[in-house]
């Protein structure tokens, strides 16, 4: 952490720890729900690295475009998908932001341009050169935000994708989120050349490699990259140095990494760091943090009662979405 | 004669390219992309001339990313483009078979219907220019596999002309498969302002004995058969089945509760393809309206070879589908 940035305002600052509080209530209540059964499949919670989600939304508008992983919820809810069809949607219910055909893994939202939810690692890196390209074939402003993980930079599309995006200079911001392990694969286990920033800019995009567990430094990075992308600079790449503080997924027994390697990382991570600081800088009293929490456990709490609440789509319906439903005339 | 109905005479090669250059001109959303589809013309010459008529903008030249491009068109589509995306050949397709096979095919269903795939990739498929087994092999039967994807073949001169409009008006993905040995076949083209259907089958040759059941390149391999059989008394049904999914079941049962007789003619292997589907369909819902068992006519299961005499060998062709239909009628030559 680099410290506080000067001049830094009460409001935004409970802002952006609002944020990612409502983050890490919401995967706190995901995982009692999977516990429970309500919540099936796989399931990859944001724990750790929430500073990266609340960040990069901060720069974003509503003509931009987010394509994201199999571990998007920190990012939907940052990017203001309601709770309650997020939540509806881990639950498979009709009132889910997919209408519960995609699960966790698979979050939609057409209002706010979040093109899922892409399970297939590096599979959603093409798919956001082609919404870049759409962009600045319509002479439209938006910018494309791409979130991925290190794991998908050793991947064939990961490579294709960058080259094309820089050889056309599309506006896409590629977002690598890196916590080190692919599933259970340490970085330097998997790739020859760890300083994965590198790799990028050798595709001649502007690259730089930020502290992820630092929303500000963050914010800061990102928005720098999306002025050069919206200006017509091309695509740019952040590498976001972060560490998931829980299992890969729900199955994952973690027999890869050290208890101590992981609580150590929760030492730095990126809501204590950031409340500590608040506190110290007098922003922020323990009465604004409980109210903070409150406020996100009450939003959380509505979202299971109405994902609960929620119907089932009828098995009569099971063929419904194959092909679009409205066609031409 | 008014103007719409004056036939005229031009290769597939050059059905497909006015199909594109219409696109072209009448949607600013269509722009077409792949390997050396500008500055060289396109692989197969298809687009040859069209940069510039059209510009770079609109005629794309693509780095060697199958992926990369074609989820790139996927892109593009859901952000209200409407792309042509060509890949070079079907073998080649397999590099992107991620982007077609797990998102363009599942977007729709994963988002719940929010978000379509308006995009078209054309590829070509199929052998008979000693192109030996990396660049001839006939793979559609895989994305037909495939819910959530659209499969067509024109085999016709028409079709050729025909299919790309209703392919770029689909609001799902399409894929066209264009058999490369086609590309220099000369055909009439009968009518250039209709548009073909994308879901129906075609009786190709009105026959009563027999129901010849082909699409792509052996459509012709048929024709020829269906004629040497005419020589002999058997008269044969021709169905080029033009789209493999969705498979028009009823013009096929049709015909064959007519004919009472199928032959499966198709240049993908014999084992786990279209063959065996389209023959299911027949054993599930015209079983009893068969006076012989389904005969299938397939490339021979190896990749295909290089020397002519073995590349011919491993194709289907007239003589034997003609001894496959006389093989049901008792007189096998």
């Amino acid at each position: 952490m680099t410290g506080l940035p000067a001049g830094l305002d009460r409001g935004r600052a409970l802002h952006l720890l609002g944020e990612m509080l409502r983050i890490r209530q919401f995967e706190a209540r995901c995982a009692e729900s999977y516990s429970a059964g309500s919540i099936r499949g796989f399931m990859h919670l944001y724990d750790g690295e929430e500073a990266i989600a609340v960040g990069i939304m901060q720069v974003l508008g509503p003509q931009d475009a987010v394509v994201s992983t199999y571990r998007e919820h920190g990012h939907a809810i940052a990017r203001g998908i309601r709770m309650g069809p997020l939540m509806a949607e881990l639950y498979g219910k009709r009132t889910g932001c997919s209408g519960g055909r995609g699960g966790s893994m698979h979050i939609f939202d057409a209002r706010t341009r979040f093109y899922g939810g892409n399970a297939i690692v590096g599979g959603g890196i093409p798919l956001a050169v082609g919404l870049a390209l759409a962009e600045k074939m319509q002479r439209r402003p938006g910018v494309v935000a791409c979130f991925f993980g290190e794991g998908a930079t050793a991947e064939g599309e990961f490579h294709e994708s960058l080259n094309l995006a820089a050889l056309w200079r599309l506006p896409v911001l590629f977002l690598c989120e890196n916590n080190l392990y692919a599933m259970g694969t340490a970085l330097a286990r998997s790739e020859a050349q760890i300083d994965i920033h590198l790799k990028a800019a050798t595709y001649g995009l502007r690259s730089v490699a930020v502290d992820g567990m630092d929303v500000f430094a963050v914010e800061q990075a990102a928005a720098a990259a999306a002025e050069h992308a919206r200006s017509g600079g091309g695509p740019a790449f952040l590498e976001l140095r972060t560490y998931r503080f829980r299992a890969h997924s729900m199955f994952d027994a973690q027999l890869y990494r050290d208890k101590a390697e992981i609580e150590e990382w929760q030492k730095k991570g990126p809501l204590i760091t950031l409340t500590t600081q608040l506190k110290a800088a007098g922003l922020m009293t323990e009465d604004d943090y409980q109210r903070l929490v409150r406020e996100a456990d009450a939003e959380v709490a509505e979202a299971v009662a109405f994902a609960e609440a929620s119907e089932w789509e009828p098995v009569e319906d099971l063929l419904r979405h194959v092909y679009a439903e409205a066609r031409p005339s | 004669m008014n103007a719409e109905a004056v036939v005229t005479r031009i290769t597939y090669r050059e059905a497909v390219k006015q199909a594109i250059r219409e696109a072209l001109r009448s949607d600013p959303r269509v722009f077409l992309m792949g390997e050396d589809v500008g500055h060289y013309g396109g692989c197969f010459a298809v687009s040859k001339g069209l940069l510039a008529e059209f510009g770079e903008e609109r005629i794309r030249d693509t780095p060697l990313s199958e992926s990369a491009f074609v989820g790139a068109g996927i892109g593009a589509a859901m952000g209200g483009m409407r792309p042509i995306v060509e890949i070079m050949t079907v073998n080649f397709s397999l590099l992107a078979a991620d982007q077609i096979v797990n998102t363009a095919a599942t977007v729709c269903h994963m988002s719940g219907g929010q978000f379509g795939v308006p995009v078209v990739i054309r590829m070509a498929t199929g052998a008979g220019r000693q192109l030996a087994a990396q660049h001839s092999h006939s793979l559609e039967s895989w994305y037909a596999h495939v819910p959530g994807l659209r499969v067509v073949v024109p085999a016709t001169i028409d079709d050729a002309r025909g299919m790309l409009k209703p392919a770029l008006a689909s609001p799902d993905p399409v894929l066209i498969f264009e058999p490369a040995s086609l590309y220099n076949m000369e055909g009439d083209l009968t009518d250039a302002s209709v548009n073909a259907d994308l879901s129906t089958a075609r009786v190709h040759r009105r026959g009563t004995d027999v129901t010849l059941i082909t699409y792509g390149a052996s459509l012709w391999r048929c024709a020829t058969a269906a004629e040497q059989l005419a020589a002999a008394g058997i008269e044969a049904e021709i169905i080029d089945l033009r789209s493999l999914r969705p498979l028009d079941d009823e013009t096929i049962l049709q015909s064959v509760r007519r004919t009472r007789r199928a032959v499966i003619v198709d240049e993908g292997w014999r084992s786990v393809g279209m063959s065996a589907e389209v023959a299911m369909r027949i054993v599930e819902r015209g079983f009893y309206d068969l006076d012989a068992p389904i005969a299938r006519v397939c490339t021979e299961e190896v990749p295909l070879p290089y020397p002519k005499h073995l590349e011919d060998a491993a194709l289907p062709n007239a003589a034997r589908i003609v001894a496959a239909v006389q093989g049901m009628f008792g007189h096998a030559n």
